[in-house]
């Protein structure tokens, strides 16, 4: 959004192949042990979790990056490990060319004049017990930047530049509404004049009112001081509206980046589409088919083999094999993954059993995991039902034949790699010129057509 | 006659700061199977409306005034035993943290039945096929098994379900959930207001649903009604309130959303923020925020009035507009100038206002 940044890519148009990222990360990771006490470490039974499982990107000199996900997919982690404020577990993090994950202490201190951190919460990341003053005077203090009546006129500088009145350096944080605080915890980070700021939900805890103005104010400050942001939330809307390009992030790896034009224009990544299609729209004359996306998202320690969205994915491909319905697959694909886990809940079948809603077990299993009774394709059908029938059966251990392999497909078994894809990169088979069947273009699109024009204009179908 | 009739309601917090006018003459009504929005920022009174409904208000908090009628009984008149009868029974709450709704001590099948047992006088087994049979119905996997899970051993959305299952134990008439999916994710909170529309639908349930997310009012709502500083603003069917919004407040929230597909650098904002509910303003209080405001402002505060009249709104007229802001009496000397733009690219104009000269809502005008 400066000057320079316009005329780089206005509207997501080309950037200069040559331009230096002022940030690049390369295949970063944070791994935290899962520690289940003294046997497991005795057993060395160890767990980890993937926090952030080996993500790319860069960010270039102006721009604001949005990172957005579900809780627990890494976007929080991914922040605080490019400053190094948790040392990650591999991968590099370049800044201005320069690798920084394994500076001394005293070049990473200097390393914190140029990049800084805004929380989600002022009220817990602000010292309750120190004035403002001393807040903001802290940050200088600790890189010696100012000292004595400069040090008190840059405070009140800072104050100002973020929107609060000069007269309230005295006072304490207890007195400021949750707006005023994030102000003030803008202050403190723009205290050592940085290029570059994580902005780490900064305005999920506003009310709708103060969270614009604190997105208006955080723009203001782009463009005045050239600031390079990490923005990120949760809440799509709002990082589409700050970022020049969105990254998506699902259990720790990347899903897609793009501009947001790009992003919220088909051919999509299943997830992206996903998200976008959940967000509430605030007009009720607004109709969508939306899509709903079963479950949660799987633990970390153990994610899906493959793409670790196929447990979830609406769009997920299915075996060359077989020729199914895509819902009639995705519910079969559903059963196989518990079929294989041994969490079939044969318990559950013996009441449906019971109750007369079903004539034995193996149906009990199917209706119970909305699988049609027969599948419209024979040969998937009869590896289907033998793999119901074993796991139903009372047999303490289930035969070998691993019924994942039947219906093994490359999202079942091949973790996607981010590739370009016209407009943007994501991660996604369905990109994959490898698997010409499983073009975008004849997937089935639910998002409704002519949701968001290169214009952003809709279509609405009120009056 | 509504089934649920709130008049007039006062609720007071004495505190040793001074008195906290929660909720100031607020009036509304929800009918059978009806969903009703209750929207505001944080400090607008919502949550104390839903409370008091409830009959949870407590110290220092007392209902001051007004009454609240659920099918033509009085509610502040009844004793303790008689509105524990009705609370859970007839009338059910979610809240927004399903975490702290469950009690972590007890699996969760358990804590279900046990709301079965109490208000149906149903025996153990009988409470526990109801309860396999709900948590089956609020889309929870494998119920015969997860019935004695604990809490902690379900995911965020699976709690919010567990508690929608324990709202619907007793097949109430009313369900006021607060803010039920601000916690979620917005693919979880798909979800849940997916089970919500599908569960009331099928029982004819009335719902209040209390939010600050006017996209999860616009798809979720009949009608709905805007708080400020405990005062309704505004109150009308959602298509009203959206494509025709009457007061300035409705207009600076919906304004300051963010939207996909919307090409605006900036946000419009509203300055400022909420007054202190112990020393409103006086006049509006709404006015030291206003685009609009002048000198009059500061000396009478509006009643909610039918837009359309200008006639005192009348809250058992459910198809009415009525909003709080001087420019429908005519006491204004200007007018409330803005253009609601709907995405199809059509513009439409506020009612009361001048075709042009106006700042719409892309362009920063409030500041």
């Amino acid at each position: 959004m400066t000057t320079a940044h316009d005329g780089a890519r206005p509207d997501g148009g080309e950037r200069r192949p040559d331009e230096e990222p002022l940030l690049r990360v390369e295949n970063l990771q944070k791994y935290y042990e899962s520690d289940n006490g003294f046997l497991d470490r005795l057993l060395g039974s160890r767990q980890y979790v993937k926090a952030v499982d080996g993500v790319s990107f860069e960010i270039y000199e102006g721009e604001t990056l949005g990172l957005v996900g579900e809780s627990g997919c890494g976007k929080s982690t991914v922040g605080r490990t490019l400053l190094q404020l948790v040392e990650p577990t591999g991968g590099t993090v370049y800044y201005r060319g320069r690798d920084i994950t394994d500076l001394p202490d005293d070049e990473l201190r200097d390393l914190r004049t140029e990049m800084q951190i805004v929380f989600q919460n002022p009220q817990s990341s602000l010292n309750p017990r120190l004035t403002i003053n001393d807040i903001i005077g802290e940050a200088l203090d600790v890189h010696g930047l100012a000292q004595g009546t400069t040090r008190d006129e840059r405070i009140k500088e800072l104050l100002e530049r973020v929107g609060l009145s000069a007269s309230h350096a005295n006072r304490y944080p207890n007195e400021f509404s949750g707006g005023q605080l994030q102000r003030i915890g803008i202050a403190r980070a723009l205290a050592v004049e940085p290029d570059f700021v994580v902005c780490d939900e900064p305005v999920s805890a506003l009310d709708v009112s103060v969270q614009a103005q604190i997105l208006n104010l955080l723009d203001d400050l782009q463009d005045d001081l050239g600031l390079s942001y990490l923005f990120i939330a949760h809440d799509l809307s709002v990082v589409e509206h700050v970022s020049d390009r969105v990254a998506v992030m699902y259990l720790g790896e990347m899903a897609e980046i793009a501009t947001p034009q790009e992003l919220f224009t088909p051919p999509q990544h299943p997830y992206t589409e996903a998200l976008l299609s959940a967000i509430p729209e605030p007009d009720p004359g607004w109709e969508a088919d939306r899509i709903i996306l079963e479950g949660s998202v799987p633990s970390p320690i153990s994610p899906p083999s493959g793409c670790k969205f196929h447990t979830r994915c609406p769009r997920v491909i299915q075996p060359d094999a077989f020729e199914l319905e895509q819902t009639e697959w995705r519910a079969v694909l559903d059963l196989v993954e518990e079929i294989a886990a041994g969490a079939v809940s044969v318990e559950t079948a013996e009441a449906l059993v019971a109750a007369g809603d079903a004539p034995d077990l193996p149906t009990a299993v199917r209706a119970d995991h909305d699988v049609p009774e027969t599948l419209s394709d024979p040969e998937a059908e009869a590896a289907l039902a033998s793999a119901v029938e074993a796991a139903v059966s009372a047999a303490p251990d289930p035969p070998e034949t691993d019924v994942r392999e039947t219906f093994a497909s490359p999202c079942t078994t091949d973790d996607p790699t981010l590739r370009e894809i016209d407009g943007g990169r994501a991660a996604c088979h369905l990109f994959d010129p490898a698997h010409p069947d499983a073009s975008p273009a004849v997937a089935p699109r639910q998002v409704v057509d002519g949701s968001s024009g290169p214009d952003g204009s809709r279509a609405e179908s009120d009056d | 006659m509504a089934m649920l009739e709130v008049e007039d309601l006062n609720v007071r917090f004495y505190t040793e700061d001074g008195v906290v006018k929660a909720t100031n003459d607020l009036s509304y009504e929800i009918e059978e199977g009806e969903r009703f929005g209750v929207v505001g920022e944080s400090g607008a009174g919502k949550s104390v409306t839903s409370l008091a409904v409830m009959r949870l208000i407590e110290e220092p908090g007392v209902i001051e005034s007004g009454s609240i009628r659920f099918k033509g009984r009085d509610l502040l008149e009844l004793d303790r035993d008689e509105v524990r009868e009705i609370r859970g029974n007839e009338i059910a709450m979610i809240f927004q943290d399903a975490e702290t709704a469950l009690n972590p001590a007890y699996t969760v099948g358990e804590q279900i039945a046990e709301a079965i047992r109490l208000h149906l006088s149903y025996d153990d087994e009988a409470a526990r096929d109801r309860t396999i049979e709900l948590l089956e119905r609020v889309g929870i996997p494998d119920p015969v098994e997860r019935y004695s899970d604990y809490p902690h051993e379900f995911s965020g959305g699976m709690q919010q379900r567990a508690v929608v299952a324990m709202a619907l134990s007793c097949d109430p008439d009313l369900i006021i959930a607060d803010e039920p999916t601000t916690a979620l994710d917005v693919t979880i909170e798909a979800q849940i207001l997916d089970l919500l529309a599908d569960v009331t639908e099928s029982s004819d349930t009335a719902i209040q649903l209390i939010t600050h997310d006017l996209g999860v009012v616009a798809e979720f709502c009949d009608r709905l009604m805007v708080m400020y500083a405990g005062h309704p603003v505004e109150m009308a069917p959602v298509e009203d309130v959206y494509y025709d919004p009457q007061h300035p407040y409705t207009v600076g929230l919906m304004s300051s959303i963010p939207r996909i597909g919307d090409d605006r650098d900036r946000l419009q904002t509203i300055p400022g923020r909420m007054p202190d509910l112990i020393e409103l303003p006086s006049g509006c209080n709404f006015y030291p925020r206003c685009p609009y405001a002048e000198e009059a402002c500061t000396r009478r505060e509006p009643a909610l009035v039918d837009v359309d009249t200008g006639d005192p709104a009348d809250a058992t007229v459910h198809e009415q507009q009525s909003a709080a802001c001087l420019a429908h009496t005519g006491e204004l000397r200007g007018e409330l100038d803005y253009t609601v733009t709907v995405d199809d690219g059509r513009e439409r104009e506020g009612s009361a206002s001048v075709p042009d000269g106006g700042h719409d809502d892309r362009t920063e005008g409030s500041q």
